[in-house]
Parts: structure tokens; C-alpha cells; sequence
């Protein structure tokens, strides 16, 4: 991110807009308030429905710190897996086909491998991701660690997931349950039918053959 | 007040044409309520609950021309439940029983069914127009009807509306008798065309001045169209891909060098970009170019192509275009008054092509901008300040940076000041939309300084009530509000309940109001509706401190809907 740009504006204006410092109670806090924020801008509208289960965040967004900014100087901090968020970016859903359409004239197998259900061993109901959506392994496993609230472990072929009890598997177009990782990502997505969460004894037994 | 007879009066009228000059004209006294609406022949109705067809019939007997909306703004983006409501039947119905001679009917975000087409194209003999915009609800066969039944059928515009297509054949069923046609639309229809019948159409209708064609239509027929029709003046191409090789595709050259009063250029659906030098000389004279829907145009064949629009006021295009290429616009079309940049892969976690280098550079290059709506991936403080000191003239500044929430990506600030600065900068805005992170900071300085403010979106956005609030005490002139995920509360929905009288609506959704607020607005206002929009079933088990997940509230002369679905309640 270049910092050298010249917007043909001096130092004045570019920091602090006094012409905005209104003179309200707290006015220093602008600065306070924003590194603050930087902070709390996690908004998870988490809110109890009334079967008890709390919602899904969302969405997320980077939070980095201060501090990382500053050492790798790269503000561009990716988001590790954004979940999608309903109706954003606004554009008309007329223009929202169109773009999906436009992507997929080029694609014969644009049906395969989007939507699949993802359940969970333990978890009371299933839920749903657009494969088409995420690019590389990290980024699906860290969306689905995220929505089901646990943690993968580290992928070897030798071994499998190490250190935790989960392994993530798919089924795939023959019907077989096969650990998730193993393929190229393109190959996976395109087989992909169903994901399933498998915990305890079982994944571990995945692990070890 | 009598001085004059009604036909002058009626005749001094005629020079207010604005709806807004003409709703004021009629509040002066009872005598020029009466001449005014005797008279008035153009009707806006923003919200097509607000008000009964029977209302509007009473009144305005003359009418020739009616607009009328229907779904909140945000049902374009998918917040609102597909069988919401916005339909335009009881008012055709209504319309159709009486003795008004409609003309023209401009519809937007409705609901409209084949049977609404049949029953307009037979009951008005002298209708002329009709416009849908993101409309829904029917197919090629209510066209057909509008196409065989209006014998004097000037326009037929449909702009981004989901329409089931049947069959091409509908074009056919234009008589041969029908001769009139001045603009035809059908951009957003999707399946085949009878092109021999859309050839003949356009051979026979020497007025025409607007063709804007849908993808099914090839490069081949547009040589044959534009042969018959070098007058025209707006042209969206459908497919244009050929071999530039080709016979065909040498005689479209030269019959676009007669094509001299092209002014806006829109479509290629598809397209070849080695074909696109054709068109350079129809750049020249262009002031209004639509390149959004033009996927399969790239970076520099886009460039290429805008180095050639010096008159260009109007500019709709991809982020694909990146902001080297805005700079190149900001060089060439210094008469740019509005800017629209699109993403053109809004779901990648990828990078959209703009950043805030592009807006400020547009800013440099174009003092006479004023209406933007930027797509984009980042944006800063410094950047927002610079834009709103060299375009002050602003009516339209809608920002949407494709991370919600995104800081100042230099200064890891939130967004406040650079919005603040463009607020107080352009005296003259009438619409805001704003995105990245923002705190109550920016909603004060909105408050502030937004004195001509109609129309605002907020989503994701501001700290506690105070934000809203400051926004409702300020914005004497505000009209529509909308906010989604964003903390404002009860206490902001009430303080001031007779605000939402003085405003068209408001909506919010995934915000902190609950049932128990809404109720109590509901019981202090009942000239307003409030609905609750529930999609999952919870309205029996509600209880006052639940959140509320939709609200939508507007002003209204008639009571709760009648055709409201289970899911939304009208407190």
C-alpha cells in the first residue's frame, strides 16, 4: 500500500480535519475512540432467538492489531474466512445473476460443488456452505472452525489432522467418506457432496490408518 | 384570493411541474387546491401503501401519468421477503373501473403479474408508456398483451426486472399497424428473440429513438437495425461478437459512421473486444456510456475505448477498470457529472480492482461530478477529504467498500472525519450511503451539516442511539432512512416519534429495537404503519423485550395493508 500518493493536499488537511473538531465534550477521545475500536469492531449481533441458540455472527472482519500494522506495514490484513453476509455488497439482485451468470458461461460444471451441507457429529442441526465461495483449504476449514466452534488440528497425509479431536471428511461423487485435504482444492470442489465433522474416537481412527 | 378565473390559474399552473412545486402550489388555499389537482396530469407516489388508488382517482381526475413504488429500497438487495407485497393490481383494477384515461405508468420494486398487463393493455385505449424497474411477477406473455393490445404504444422500457420469458414471440405481437414506437428496452430479458419480427418492428417505426436489446440478439441483426434506424439516439447492443474479419462486421463499421445522434451507449452482453474500434467513432459524441453489465471487456480495451469519450456526463462501468483507468477517465471526460463503478466479482475474497486512488483522482479531473455511486476495496480519511474539497457539488455520494467495516487502511481510523468532510463540504447532498468503520462521530457531523439530506443508508455502522438521534434531530429534510446491523435502539426509535410523519419511511433491520419499542411507536402513531417483517415464525412467542429482526415503517392516509402476508405484522 503505497503511502506516497499526493492527493495535491497539504498535511493540514489530510490529518485530523480540525475543520471538525466541533468543540464537543470528549473531543480528544476521537483518537481514543477510534484504537478502541479497532478493537471492538467485531460485531457479532449475537442475539438469543427464542429457542435459546444464539445466531450465527454475521460476519467477520480483521481484527489486527496495532502493533502488526506497523511491523509488516501491511494494513492489508486478509480476513482469514469472511462468512458471507446477507445483502452486502448492495447491488440489485437483477445485477447479482447477471454477475453469476456472466461466471459461469465459461464453466460447465458451475452446479457441482456449491452448496454442500456440513453437519457436524453432535450439533443439533446441519448447516450449509458455498464451496465456490472460499479458495484454498485454510480458508473452508477456517470458516467451518469458526461456525461450529472448534479446532482442526494439523493436516499431514501421513497422519491426517493431528492434535485434536475432529477430522474434517466430505463424501464424495462415488459415495466414499474421505478425509478432507488429501486432493487438489479444485478436484475436491468439484466432487465434493456433503462435508460431515467427525469428533472422538472415530476421526482419530481416520487418523491412524 | 380571487383575482383570476381558473383557466388562468390552471394556465400558471402549467408551468409548475415539479411534484413537489405542485403538492406545495396546492397547499396555498383551497380555491388552488382545486384548480391544481383539476388539473394535474403527473402523479408521484413513492410509496404505493401510503395511500389507496381510490384516494388518488378522487383527486386527481385528470391523470395521465402515474408513478408509483412499491418494496423498500432494501428489497434490492434481498432483505425483504419475496411475497412482501408491491402489487400493482388493486391499483390497475381501481384504475381500469374509473374514468381516467391513463397514459403512462412508471413502476418500480412491484409486483407486477401477467394478468396486471392484460387488464392494462385493455383498459386504457390511449396508453402509451410503460416503464417497469426492478419489477417482478411476470413473463413474456403479459408482454405480448401490452405488445398487441396498445395500439398507440410509445414506450416499453424494462430496466432489471426478473421476467420469466416464454417464448420470443411477444415482439410479434406488435400489429403492423403499430408504427409509433419511440423506445423500446428489453435489455434484461433472457431468453431468445424473434429477430426477423424485431427487424420489421424497427423498419416501421420511424420515430424511434431508443433500442436497447437483450443478448440474444447478434451482431448481425444490430447491422440490419441500425441501417433502418441511423436516428437513433440510445443504443444498448445485445451480443456483439463477431469475427472482425468478416463481411458483416465490416459493413456495421460503415454503417455506424451514419448512425450521427448517438448519445448513450449501453450492453455488449457479450462481447468481442477486437470489435470494439467499430463503435470509436460514435465515442465522440457520447454523454452517457453503461459499460456495467459489459463483463468480457477488460482493463485496457476499456481505456482504450473511454480515450475517445471527451463529452461523456454519464459513466456506468466495472472495477475491472482499476484506477489507472480512472485516472484516464479523470483526464478525458472533464465534463463528468456522474460516476458509477461496479464490482465485478463482488463475492471474491479477492481484490476489487478501485481503490480510493481512483476517487480521488476522478475528483482532480472532474469538478462537475455530482453523483457517485463507488464500489470499492479500501478508502481513506485523506482521500474522502480531498474528493469533498474539489467536487463541493455533490447531490449523490454513495460509498460501498466492499469490507463493511473496513478501517483507514494507513491510519487504521475509522471512516468519520472523511465522510464528516463531505458533508460539510457539499451543501448540496440529497443522498448518502456510507460504509467502512464508522462511530457516532460520523452521524453528528451528518446531523450537523447534511441541512438538504433526503435519503440515507447506514449499515454496520455507529456506536450507540446517539448516532440515530443525531441524525433524525439534524436532517430536517430527511425522508428515507435505512439501517441495517447497526446498534441503535429503542431509545433512538423514540425519542422523537413525530419525526416519521415528517419522512416517507424507515427501516430497520438487525439493529437493537425490540417488539416492546415497536409496540409503543405503533400506539403513539397511528398514522404510521409499523411492520414487522418475521420470517421465522416467532411472532406468537414474542415477547416485548425480544429484538426485532425487520421493521419497516412508513407514513400512511389508510390503515394497515390488507394484502400484508403472514410473516409481517402490522403493529
Amino acid at each position: 500500500m503505497e503511502r506516497s500518493v499526493n492527493y495535491g493536499v497539504t498535511d493540514d488537511l489530510i490529518l485530523e480535519a480540525t475543520e471538525l473538531r466541533l468543540g464537543l465534550p470528549g473531543s480528544d477521545g476521537h483518537e481514543k475512540q477510534s484504537s478502541a475500536t479497532a478493537c471492538h469492531v467485531m460485531r457479532n449481533n449475537k442475539r438469543a432467538s427464542p429457542q435459546g441458540i444464539s445466531e450465527e455472527p454475521r460476519f467477520k472482519i480483521c481484527i489486527s492489531n496495532e502493533s502488526d500494522v506497523a511491523s509488516n506495514g501491511d494494513p492489508d490484513c486478509e480476513p482469514p474466512a469472511k462468512a458471507q453476509v446477507v445483502g452486502w455488497p448492495p447491488i440489485r439482485s437483477y445485477r447479482r445473476n447477471s454477475f453469476q451468470q456472466m461466471k459461469s458461461t465459461d464453466q460447465d460444471d458451475a452446479d457441482a460443488g456449491m452448496y454442500v451441507k456440513v453437519s457436524m457429529d453432535g450439533a443439533p442441526y446441519l448447516r450449509k456452505v458455498d464451496l465456490k465461495f472460499y479458495r484454498s483449504y485454510p480458508d473452508l476449514l477456517n470458516a467451518l472452525e469458526n461456525m461450529f466452534k472448534f479446532a482442526v488440528g494439523e493436516y499431514s497425509e501421513r497422519e491426517g489432522y493431528n492434535g485434536s479431536d475432529f477430522a474434517p471428511t466430505y463424501e464424495d461423487k462415488d459415495g466414499d467418506w474421505m478425509l478432507v485435504g488429501d486432493v487438489p482444492w479444485d478436484m475436491f470442489v468439484s466432487s465434493c457432496k456433503r462435508l460431515r465433522i467427525m469428533r472422538g474416537s472415530e476421526a482419530r481412527g481416520l487418523g491412524c490408518l | 384570493m380571487n383575482y383570476f378565473p381558473d383557466e388562468v390559474l390552471e394556465h400558471v399552473f402549467d408551468f409548475v411541474a415539479s411534484h413537489r412545486d405542485r403538492n406545495a402550489v396546492s397547499l396555498v388555499c383551497r380555491l388552488w387546491h382545486r384548480v391544481e389537482r383539476l388539473s394535474r396530469q403527473r402523479v408521484f407516489v413513492g410509496n404505493c401503501y401510503a395511500l389507496s388508488p381510490q384516494i388518488l382517482i378522487a383527486r386527481f381526475p385528470g391523470l395521465k401519468s402515474l408513478t408509483l413504488k412499491g418494496k423498500p429500497h432494501f428489497a434490492d438487495f434481498n432483505l425483504v421477503p419475496h411475497d412482501w407485497g408491491g402489487y400493482v393490481q388493486p391499483w390497475i383494477e381501481a384504475l381500469s373501473n374509473s374514468r381516467i384515461g391513463l397514459e403512462e405508468l412508471r413502476l418500480k420494486r412491484m409486483v407486477v403479474s401477467d394478468e396486471s398487463l392484460e387488464l392494462l393493455s385493455r383498459s386504457f385505449a390511449n396508453f402509451k408508456s410503460l416503464v417497469l424497474v426492478s419489477c417482478e411477477g411476470f413473463t413474456t406473455v403479459g408482454l405480448a398483451a401490452i405488445a398487441a393490445n396498445c395500439r398507440f404504444l410509445r414506450e416499453l422500457d424494462l430496466q432489471e426486472n426478473e421476467i420469466d420469458d416464454h417464448s420470443g414471440h411477444w415482439l410479434s405481437c406488435f400489429p403492423d399497424s403499430c408504427t409509433s414506437l419511440i423506445s423500446l428496452n428489453f435489455a434484461c430479458l433472457k431468453g431468445e428473440i424473434n429477430l426477423a419480427a424485431l427487424e420489421r418492428l424497427v423498419a416501421r417505426s420511424p420515430n424511434l429513438r431508443s433500442l436497447r436489446l437483450n443478448r440474444a440478439v447478434p451482431l448481425e441483426t444490430l447491422q440490419n437495425i441500425l441501417m433502418r434506424a441511423p436516428q437513433l439516439v440510445d443504443l444498448g447492443t445485445g451480443s456483439y461478437v463477431h469475427d472482425p474479419d468478416s463481411e458483416t462486421y465490416n459493413k456495421l463499421k460503415h454503417t455506424i459512421l451514419k448512425c450521427k445522434s448517438i448519445r448513450n451507449l449501453s450492453g455488449f452482453l457479450e462481447v468481442a473486444p477486437r470489435c470494439l474500434p467499430a463503435i470509436y467513432p460514435i465515442c465522440l459524441n457520447l454523454t452517457s456510456l453503461n459499460l456495467s453489465y459489459a463483463a468480457g471487456i477488460h482493463g485496457s480495451e476499456l481505456v482504450k475505448l473511454i480515450r475517445h469519450c471527451a463529452k461523456l456526463q454519464r459513466l456506468w462501468i466495472l472495477d475491472c477498470i482499476g484506477d489507472k483507468g480512472l485516472e484516464v477517465v479523470a483526464s478525458t471526460c472533464k465534463e463528468l457529472q456522474e460516476l458509477r463503478v461496479f464490482p465485478s466479482d463482488p463475492f471474491g475474497v479477492g481484490h476489487a480492482a478501485v481503490t480510493e486512488n481512483g476517487l480521488v483522482a476522478i475528483s482532480v479531473g472532474c469538478p462537475k461530478l455530482h453523483s457517485l455511486l463507488y464500489f470499492c476495496q479500501q478508502m481513506t480519511n485523506a482521500a474522502l477529504i480531498a474528493v469533498a474539497k474539489n467536487c463541493p457539488n455533490f447531490i449523490r455520494f454513495r460509498l460501498c467498500i466492499l469490507d463493511p467495516t473496513k478501517p483507514d487502511p494507513v491510519t487504521m481510523q475509522p471512516l468519520d472525519n472523511g465522510f464528516g468532510a463531505i458533508v460539510q463540504s457539499c451543501k448540496r447532498l440529497r443522498r448518502l450511503s456510507l460504509s467502512g468503520l464508522l462511530t457516532d462521530w460520523v452521524f453528528l457531523y451528518i446531523g450537523m451539516y447534511a441541512e438538504q439530506l433526503e435519503m440515507l443508508s447506514v449499515a454496520f455502522a455507529g456506536d450507540s442511539d446517539k448516532g440515530m438521534l443525531y441524525v433524525l434531530n439534524g436532517c430536517k429534510k430527511l425522508r428515507k432512512l435505512e439501517i441495517r446491523d447497526s446498534p441503535f435502539g429503542n431509545k433512538a426509535l423514540l425519542t422523537d416519534v413525530g419525526k416519521y410523519e415528517t419522512m416517507r419511511s424507515l427501516w430497520m433491520s438487525s439493529c437493537e429495537v425490540t417488539l416492546g419499542g415497536c409496540k409503543t411507536l405503533a400506539k403513539e402513531m397511528p398514522r404510521l404503519n409499523v411492520e414487522i417483517i418475521n420470517e421465522h415464525d416467532q411472532m406468537e412467542i414474542g415477547s416485548d423485550e425480544q429484538r426485532v429482526e425487520k421493521m419497516y415503517l412508513y407514513r400512511t392516509l389508510v390503515g394497515p395493508r390488507k394484502d400484508a402476508p403472514e410473516f409481517v405484522w402490522t403493529l
